[in-house]
């Protein structure tokens, strides 16, 4: 097979991803996004190390963890976004801005 | 293996697929029609009623096949062959009989049983979300939370055999089975087996389909022949939980003259443990979500981790 | 190697193909639609089919543990999520923030700029597909000889995220929260 098929197709991937991150308003969705995002990353690791040979089979070893540390980090991220929901009734993330700076004309102000 | 071969051994599973559940829901009607005396069940056709499974599938197919007016209709529809197919799927990798005896020999078979039974559980989420009704949405919120505590207990007792066997590969844990294994595995396979009903959401296990809390969890708004498919989809999971509990735990084909009978071992396990299954149904009350969820933590886990760190011991000590 | 063509295709390039197209139609859908289950489920579709790409490529350990974990797991983790957050039947009209003409300018440029680097790069390596290269025990080994101190690691800070989680969604009554 030419390892640009894989290769290409993981690009996309991950650019589909990033495309969904920065556009998406609902932090569920956003996490979908990441996910996107991850899974390109895996396919890159997976089509490298069959590509390569890798006697450590490091590539898809790599997979594994990252499957692992995608299932952990999605438990996390839905507790926050759940424990937001609980306590802001929303969870789109545009309007969780109690942590950003105070605008300019605010500042002066006190 | 040609491509002849390999469409008579689909044919195979798919007869097997269409016929084992039916005879499990045949069973289930008689033993339990026994077991409490109903008279109901044992009218239809004449001779111990045996014409009520044709009689349900007549009732079934002549129902109107209504969708709600706010459910998302596609969703809706696709959900019943979701939860149906991974059953049919997982039935290619399970072992009839000695050599080559099943319909495809998986490197990492076990694996793939357990991953595409995890599948089943989406067809659930969709069918509670998308019936547009708060009793179909707490069911499948019920039945996600259930299965996903009952996963790991399947995961971790599976996971005690194929260390025992060395292998990951269903045919090779039962070239490697002795008959030892059965009292050294029994801790396993309970917990197994227990997951595995409650995989089903079998009584006493059904807390998120209960009918007196819920009226019938996520396929509260299904009728006729798709809610058919969601009872068809259960009678197929007792026939793979048994079957796999027969593999991995009781020997599989293992037995006398298993030459040339071990598929009669097979099939007689499987159907031992369908039984049990049943009879569970008519034994035991029904548990609540809360003690669903305890026992799953804080039996189940701790059992196969004591069961997984027994295996290791014994295979470090003999190896 | 020199004798084979980027025009003659092999079976196993073709249903490559056909599944990545099937991959990145689902990949787009889940991040565009405005229905917020429906993204769920479209991802289940992506990530199916990334785990038949596996297969293609001899992963088949990997394929699986994608499946059990992916599909069985984080997903309906995520519709969990979807749930919780009542999620509407139909389409939500706050899918979406004011960010999209840049985020689809940023993405076509991340895509137009990565697939140009890659094509340039990898125009005549070839995957050799004839001998497995991934089966569980060939993984296994190298994951508990080779990789046993990041495993252990691993372990560790999946142990973290679950306290995390616990604590995280733990119901505080002194601290006022309406469960």
């Amino acid at each position: 097979m030419h390892l640009v098929y894989p290769a290409v197709l993981a690009v996309l991937l991950f650019c589909v991803g990033l495309y969904g991150v920065l556009a998406r308003r609902n932090a569920v969705l956003v996490l979908m996004s990441v996910e996107l995002m991850l899974a390109a990353v895996s396919l890159n690791l997976v089509a490298f190390d069959v590509w390569l040979r890798d006697a450590t089979h490091a590539g898809q070893v790599f997979t594994l963890f990252l499957i692992a540390l995608s299932a952990a980090e999605i438990g996390i991220g839905l507790a926050i976004v759940l424990l937001v929901h609980r306590a802001r009734g929303t969870v789109a993330i545009d309007e969780l801005r109690a942590l950003r700076e105070p605008r300019a004309p605010q500042r002066e102000t006190e | 293996m040609d491509v002849v071969d390999v469409l008579w051994r689909l044919l195979a599973v798919l007869a097997a697929f269409l016929v084992l559940p039916l005879l499990v829901g045949q069973a289930e009607h008689k033993v339990m029609a026994h077991m409490q005396g109903r008279v109901g069940p044992m009218h239809a056709g004449g001779f111990h009623g045996w014409a009520q499974l044709v009689a349900d599938g007549v009732k079934f197919a002549q129902k109107e096949d209504t969708v709600p007016a706010e459910a998302d209709r596609r969703i809706f529809r696709l959900a019943p062959a979701l939860a149906l197919v991974p059953y049919l799927v997982v039935l290619v990798a399970i072992p009839v009989g000695p050599d080559g005896f099943v319909a495809q020999t998986l490197d990492a078979g076990l694996v793939f049983v357990l991953a595409v039974l995890g599948v089943g559980v989406l067809g659930s989420l969709m069918a509670g979300w998308a019936s547009a009704n708060k009793y179909a949405l707490l069911g499948a919120l019920r039945t996600a939370a259930q299965l996903m505590a009952y996963e790991l207990p399947l995961l971790l007792s599976a996971a005690s055999v194929a260390m025992a066997a060395g292998t990951l590969s269903l045919p090779g844990i039962l070239d490697a089975f002795e008959w030892w294994w059965i009292p050294w595995q029994l801790a396993g396979g309970l917990v197994f087996f227990t997951a595995g009903m409650a995989e089903l959401q079998r009584p006493p296990f059904d807390a998120p389909i209960a009918p007196e809390e819920i009226i019938f969890g996520a396929y509260t708004e299904y009728s006729g022949l798709r809610f058919a498919l969601f009872l068809l989809a259960e009678y197929a999971g007792i026939v793979v939980v048994s079957a796999l509990t027969a593999v991995l735990f009781l020997g599989g084909w293992h037995g006398p003259a298993s030459d040339s009978l071990g598929w009669l071992w097979t099939l007689l396990k499987t159907g031992a443990l369908s039984f049990l299954v049943i009879w569970a149904r008519v034994a035991w009350p029904r548990l609540r979500a809360d003690q669903i969820q305890r026992f799953a933590w804080t039996v189940l886990v701790p059992v196969a981790l004591a069961q997984l760190a027994l295996t290791g011991i014994i295979r470090v000590v003999t190896a | 190697m020199t004798s084979r063509e980027l025009l003659s295709p092999s079976g196993q390039d073709v249903v490559f193909v056909l599944v990545g197209l099937v991959v990145l139609g689902a990949a787009v859908l889940c991040v565009t639609t405005r229905q917020l289950v429906h993204a769920a489920l479209w991802l289940v579709v992506a990530l199916g089919g990334l785990a038949v790409q596996y297969l293609l490529l001899t992963a088949e350990f990997v394929a699986w543990v994608q499946v059990l974990i992916y599909l069985g797991s984080v997903v309906v983790l995520l519709l969990f999520g979807l749930m919780l957050t009542k999620a509407p039947i139909g389409p939500s009209p706050d899918a979406d923030s004011g960010n999209r003409p840049v985020a689809l300018a940023v993405a076509l440029a991340a895509a137009a700029l990565l697939v140009t680097l890659v094509i340039d790069a990898f125009r005549t390596a070839w995957i050799d597909l004839d001998t497995p290269h991934g089966t569980a025990e060939q993984v296994g080994d190298s994951l508990f000889r080779t990789w046993v101190l990041p495993f252990e690691a691993l372990s560790v800070l999946l142990l973290a995220a679950l306290i995390g989680a616990i604590v995280v969604s733990r119901v505080r009554s002194r601290a006022g929260g309406d469960r």
